[in-house]
């Protein structure tokens, strides 16, 4: 950490914070301060620089055009990229994953670059709309409990051999890609189609987020009751869905 | 009594001009409706309707023929807002509506179907299927009042909306009262010819931080709105809400008192002034109309049960949370939070996290309804107390003493107004 406050940044808040996005921000802001940390939160408008000296960057969802509009935008900031190089930690979701990616169908149809800090590449599903609960375990390396989230994408993205998938889907679409792959990362670049928002239903994964950022290997315990009730319950839908 | 409604009987005159076909047809509908009233389905306008249209797919347009008509669309506040405009019109001459909030052709068909000798049809209609019932009806007179995300798992894309009611409406020779204070609105509106523009307020801002014309970030400083990439702005108003009043074009400021409580209802009746104007409707009787509107298909209404005053609020979305969160009585008021996901709400709950919940600081809370856990995470990460309850029966004998607003999305609600009615 750069300072004696852990600086989480928002990356366009007015472009991709479609889907409930800012409940990532909101839960890993409130883990943080639960564990007695002070946090410097930066909301980051798209008119904006995106500052290097960030600990934790959150990138949400958004729809086809402002993605385009996030991306374009994004490729003439050095400030993310120089942050990855600096080690920060970014966790994207959705559209914002497909950015993070070389390149993604934009919402004229065409591709368009990302910022290839994640070796996927994204193209558009030909089948229906991947809309629903999805269950996925994830890759034992992160040693995290089961991903449970409700992901709302037509896109398929396709891994690089310069990343490892996030997660191996049990129920649901994930990558869409059929090999039952989700999401995907890398050192301390991640993205996941996952939505819910992921942190409100996986607080073990802002605490990683949290643990990478402090370089430690455990936290203080917060209380978990009501994230596990709701884990147990959207979890158990998943499985229902999965039978129905 | 004529036109009050898609209830009201079939009366001669508007049924003998119709042709042939179109006869059939509504005869068609209205004993399809009949049938389904009797199977206990709900009201049959919908089921109705669809006969109807089967029938004869130009009925719409046929039965719209020979009315006024007024189209009242948005993402929050149409049904209201249909209402208070049929009432304020009522002054003039006898309206048929779509009083029961079926919005889409097919209950609108029905609700036409039902109505006679009316001269204007106020009729609320889906966001969706604005551009085709307006091509359809010919409508003299278009409100519209507001759009911002809506069951995001099934819905077009805000923008999206935004750009077919622009495509659609371009050509249209209505009078189009739209909302200045809602860039997508604005930009939806003004493509068309003629446009009242009313600065009706929209709390909600986080679906037109980018410009729907370039995509530049839109700057907001105080009320006003522009980018300042293309120069698109927003456009001087003709009427305007301040406060609980409505200033009209001559610049004569009218109080609007409504039983309705909340700026978004002052919002709506400002509107809906602007628009009976358009019919020769002043705002002294229009407002003073308007007065009389208590409750819309139950919403707003305050019930007794179990030995307690509860009001009843819809608010499906972020934005109708948040201005719901800023009608509801101050502390220590007991706030009931229900929340459903099934098809009809949207089955994705993450709008929960869009919207800001300080407006409930203070308040007793009691969360329920089938999403009931994703509220609970929601207030616990807000930082708020909360209780978690399985039925309104428990949330009532829990809260402390006073009058309890009961906040819920649409089949949270129905189930709330079920319960009530025992
Ligand atoms: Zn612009």
């Amino acid at each position: 950490m750069s300072d004696s406050s852990l600086r989480l940044v928002w990356v366009y808040p007015d472009l991709l914070s479609t889907y409930g996005d800012r409940g990532n921000v909101l839960v890993v802001e409130r883990r943080a301060r639960q564990r007695g940390l002070d946090v410097a939160r930066i909301d980051v408008r798209s008119d904006q620089p995106v500052p290097t000296s960030g600990d934790i960057y959150l990138i949400g969802g958004g729809e086809d055009r402002p993605q385009r509009l996030a991306a374009e935008r994004l490729r003439v900031d050095p400030g993310l990229p120089r942050a990855v190089d600096n080690g920060a930690i970014v966790f994207s979701v959705c559209a914002g994953y497909q950015i993070l990616g070389h390149e993604f169908i934009n919402d004229l149809g065409q591709r368009e670059a990302g910022l290839g800090l994640l070796d996927v590449h994204s193209t558009r599903g030909e089948g229906a709309r991947n809309v629903g609960d999805i269950l996925a375990e994830v890759d034992p390396r992160l040693g995290l409990p089961p991903l449970t989230g409700f992901e709302n994408h037509q896109g398929v993205t396709h891994l690089g051999q310069g990343v490892s998938p996030l997660a191996t889907v049990q129920v649901g679409g994930g990558n869409g890609t059929g090999d039952g792959t989700e999401g995907a990362w890398r050192d301390t670049v991640f993205g996941t189609y996952l939505h819910g928002p992921v942190m409100a239903r996986n607080p073990a994964m802002a605490d990683l987020l949290l643990k990478l950022a402090l370089d430690v290997s455990a936290l203080p315990p917060a209380d978990n009751t009501w994230y596990d009730a709701l884990r147990g319950e959207r979890i158990a839908a998943a499985r229902q869905q999965q039978s129905a | 009594m004529p036109g009050t409604g898609s209830e009201a009987p079939a009366q001669g005159g508007r049924d003998a001009s119709l042709p042939a076909r179109a006869k059939i047809a509504v005869t068609a509908g209205r004993v399809a409706a009949a049938v389904s009233r009797t199977a206990g389905r709900g009201s049959g306008s919908v089921i109705g309707g669809k006969v109807a249209l089967r029938l004869d797919p130009d009925l719409l347009a046929k039965l719209a023929d020979h009315l006024d008509v007024v189209l009242v669309s948005a993402t929050n506040g149409k049904t209201t807002t249909t209402r208070l405009i049929a009432e304020a019109l009522r002054a003039a001459g006898p309206v048929v509506s779509n009083a029961l909030g079926a919005n889409m052709p097919a209950g609108i068909t029905a609700a036409l179907a039902g109505g006679s000798e009316s001269r204007f049809g106020v009729i609320e209609v889906d966001e969706k299927y604005l551009a085709g019932v307006a091509r359809d009806t010919r409508p003299k007179a278009i409100a519209l009042l507001n759009l911002s995300r809506d069951q995001l798992d099934r819905a077009a894309e805000t923008r999206m909306l935004a750009e077919r009611w622009r495509e659609g409406l371009k050509d249209t020779e209505a009078v189009v009262i739209a909302n200045a204070d809602d860039p997508l609105v604005t930009w939806a509106a003004s493509s068309c010819r003629r446009v009242v523009w009313v600065a009706a307020g929209q709390a909600w801002k986080e679906d037109a931080w980018s410009c729907p014309s370039c995509g530049g970030v839109m700057q907001r400083p105080g009320d006003d709105w522009f980018c300042a990439e293309c120069g698109f702005r927003r456009p001087q108003p003709h009427w305007a809400l301040s406060g609980s009043h409505v200033y009209d074009p001559q610049g004569a400021a009218w109080p609007i008192q409504l039983q309705l409580p909340g700026r978004a209802n002052l919002a709506n009746a400002a509107t809906s002034a602007a628009v009976a104007a358009v019919f020769g409707v002043p705002p002294a009787t229009s407002l003073q109309r308007m007065q009389s509107v208590a409750a819309v298909a139950g919403r707003y209404d305050v019930v007794t049960y179990e030995g307690r005053q509860v009001r009843l609020l819809l608010a499906k979305n972020p934005a109708g949370w948040l201005e719901t969160f800023s009608l509801i009585d101050g502390p220590p008021t007991p706030v009931v939070l229900s929340v459903n996901a099934l098809d009809a709400d949207g089955t994705d709950t993450s709008w929960l996290w869009d919207v800001d919940y300080e407006g409930l600081v203070g308040h007793p809370l009691f969360v329920m309804g089938q999403r009931k856990l994703d509220l609970a995470v929601r207030l616990e990460v807000a930082g708020l107390p909360f209780q978690v309850v399985d039925s309104l029966a428990e949330a009532v004998r829990t809260a402390p003493q006073g009058r309890i607003e009961a906040i819920a999305n649409y089949t949270a609600f129905q189930q709330l107004r079920r319960a009530v009615a025992g």
